[in-house]
């Protein structure tokens, strides 16, 4: 008997959790989100573990349809003039071709902006440059008050988006009553960001038996496997991790001493100083420059500093080789093939698609 | 199978007799196994690393800065040869501080054990890009070396008399493997068993310190000269046999 009181206690609460629940879907104004999967490529559920979806913020069609318009959307800048989308262009990868990216104003920043794909992957949660965002989510926040990117504050942003035509329909639909503000702002914003997917290259074509390789770029694979050659996937993946990226951070001997400690500056570790994420090599094509201060605006460049451009430090990575003498000295032919190869990793059907471009 | 069957019968009638002189019981145990790393004795631990503090066998000074490593097939094994599978593999990562500790429960008899591992993984279980944790990881070898995995990945810098200024040397563990022609890679199984017995599990909850000498990796029975070798190891076959044979003295209890 006192069992059956329990129980229906026990019950009360379930009931009453999942409303709670549900009002954060938007059930209370009769209409529930629809929840949706990700698109996850073959090569990569076959490859990788199952990417990183918070349960306090699950896909839905309409968060990620409300994420994609306030993506482009300048309204999030204060003159209204910059959206995401102005750094993170869907057609160069989603960043821009600049060393420094424009804001509002002409502000500049210091670091080059970055491309925007299977961010989902991130088991570290650690995001930007120098892996001070904590989640996809927390990233957001950033952006929109830092002054030389849309220079706004958050009230602001609200108060625009409560006062448009659209928003406040599309917010209902995404997350029902909750008033808005700037945690469903950048919850609906990673939703869009977590469908961001490029997994269709000619390599990832390859690896699935659909077309071969010239010998050029076959070469260009094995130095980059090499470990006497290239010694790349160590660091940034491999046929087997096809992330192209080990989403940890490195210091690549780029400096002898830094104007940018990067993770030493978030961790305060003086053995972290000049360390930065590696990027993925996925959309090189498109994505130039590179390195956190777009320093290099070729790829040869990039090869060439890894051939005999390396800096020494303390904090250079070990499998940083020969570095007394700049790096492996790898022949020309290597270099060309080895640029053939990281050309394979371009996605034109990420640039391109749809569900991707300006609504 | 047969052999499963007999022993499950064993077991029973060993259950019966327990009741009686209650001197082997059957018991489900809570089983810590933490991986204490050493050098020579004294603790490392990711507070350790990127300083230039260590002196291996050869006087070389060294820093580590990456230290991780697969074991697999671990199991507890009994006098009577009796197998009890623990865990198919374990990646063990000291500067991510992750897996040095691992628990399980487990039924089995009060009696001593010998814990047995593969160091790596043998050639049976080194599949290429089969284990999804591993791959996400970046721990893959390449295709040109007949793929599968690292056994290990241990990075640093290392100083001698005659290399003054800070070196990075990757000593990194795979199976050995010729690659004098590309077309016809000759390896060697170099992942190896390591039993450490008379482990006495007798209570509910147990504890087993594997200890991980990382110094004996330079010393036992071949002392390693960093400035001869220190890179590419990988694709060096009588390096990788040399590795093999200082490891094996790498865990004890
Ligand atoms: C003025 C240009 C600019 C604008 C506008 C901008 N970004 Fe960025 N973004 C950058 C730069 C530069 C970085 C690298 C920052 C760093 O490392 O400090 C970056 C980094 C990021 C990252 C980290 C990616 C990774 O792999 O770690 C994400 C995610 C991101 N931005 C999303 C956004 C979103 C969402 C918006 C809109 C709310 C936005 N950005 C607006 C320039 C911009
Ligand atoms: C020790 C790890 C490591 C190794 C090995 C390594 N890289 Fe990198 N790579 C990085 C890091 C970290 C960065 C970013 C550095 C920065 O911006 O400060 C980077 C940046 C790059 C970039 C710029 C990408 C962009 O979007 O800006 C390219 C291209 C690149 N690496 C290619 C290579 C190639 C080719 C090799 C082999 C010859 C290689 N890397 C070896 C860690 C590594």
């Amino acid at each position: 008997m006192k069992n059956a009181w329990i129980y229906s206690f026990l019950i009360f609460i379930l009931i009453s959790c999942s409303s709670e629940e549900a009002v954060e879907l938007g059930v209370d104004n009769g209409y529930t989100p629809v929840q949706i999967e990700l698109e996850i490529p073959q090569l990569f559920k076959d490859k990788l573990l199952a990417p990183n979806i918070p349960t306090s913020n699950p896909q839905t069609q309409e968060g990620i349809q409300l994420g994609k318009k306030l993506f482009f959307d300048p309204i999030l800048s204060s003159d209204k003039t910059i959206s995401c989308a102005t750094c993170h262009d869907p057609q160069k990868a989603f960043t821009d071709n600049l060393q420094f990216s424009k804001g509002v104003n002409d502000g500049i920043g210091t670091r080059n902006s970055m491309p925007l794909f299977n961010l989902a992957w991130n088991f570290d949660d650690r995001f930007t440059w120098d892996g001070k965002q904590l989640s996809i989510e927390r990233q957001a926040f950033e952006p929109v008050t830092n002054h030389v990117e849309m220079n706004n504050d958050w009230k602001e942003v609200a108060n625009r988006l409560k006062n448009h035509t659209d928003y406040p329909e599309l917010f209902k639909k995404a997350f029902g009553d909750t008033p808005i503000d700037s945690n469903l702002v950048v919850k609906a914003l990673a939703q869009f960001e977590r469908t961001l997917i490029s997994g269709n290259s000619k390599f990832d074509k390859f690896l699935r038996g659909e077309t071969t390789l010239t010998s050029e770029e076959q070469n260009g694979f094995d130095v980059f496997m090499d470990e006497s050659r290239g010694d790349c996937f160590h660091c940034h993946g491999s046929n087997n991790n096809p992330l192209w990226t080990d989403n940890k951070f490195h210091n690549n001997g780029l400096d002898a001493t830094f104007t940018d400690l990067g993770l030493g500056a978030v961790t305060g570790d003086a053995n972290d100083n000049g360390k930065f994420k590696t990027p993925s090599l996925r959309n090189l094509a498109f994505t130039a420059p590179f390195m956190h201060d777009g320093r290099f605006a070729t790829i040869e460049e990039v090869i060439n500093h890894y051939s005999e451009g390396l800096k020494n430090s303390s904090t250079i990575d070990p499998l940083m080789k020969k570095v007394n003498q700049g790096g492996v000295q790898l022949t020309d032919l290597d270099k060309a093939d080895l640029k053939a190869f990281l050309l394979t990793l371009t996605d034109s059907d990420f640039t391109n698609n749809p569900a991707f471009q300006l609504p | 199978m047969i052999k499963k069957l007999v022993y499950i019968l064993m077991l029973a009638v060993t259950i019966w007799s327990c009741s009686s002189d209650s001197d082997e019981t059957l018991q489900n145990k809570k089983i810590t196994i933490n991986f204490i790393h050493e050098w020579d004795g004294t603790l490392v631990t990711k507070d350790d690393f990127n300083d230039i503090k260590f002196k291996n066998e050869n006087g070389d000074s060294l820093s580590i800065e990456k230290y991780r490593y697969v074991l697999s097939d671990i199991k507890l094994v009994d006098p009577s040869g009796f197998e009890t599978p623990l865990k198919d593999y374990l990646f063990i990562d000291l500067g991510e501080e992750q897996n040095l500790s691992y628990s399980l429960e487990e039924l089995i008899l009060d009696r001593t054990y010998t814990l047995r591992f593969t160091f790596g993984f043998t050639d049976e279980k080194n599949q290429d890009g089969v284990y999804l944790d591993l791959n996400t990881a970046s721990f893959n070898v390449s295709p040109g070396l007949g793929g599968g995995y690292h056994y290990m990945q241990f990075d640093g810098k290392f100083k001698t008399e005659t290399t003054t200024t800070p070196t990075g040397f990757n000593y990194h563990v795979i199976r050995a493997v010729d690659n004098t022609d590309p077309n016809n890679l000759v390896f060697q199984d170099t992942s190896f068993t390591v039993n450490l017995a008379d482990i006495w599990l007798k209570n509910t909850t147990e504890t087993i310190n594997v200890k991980v000498n990382i110094a004996e990796w330079f010393k036992n029975p071949n002392t390693w000269k960093l400035d001869e070798l220190h890179q590419m190891l990988m694709p060096n076959f009588d390096a990788q046999v040399l590795m093999n044979g200082n490891g094996k003295s790498v865990f004890s209890l």
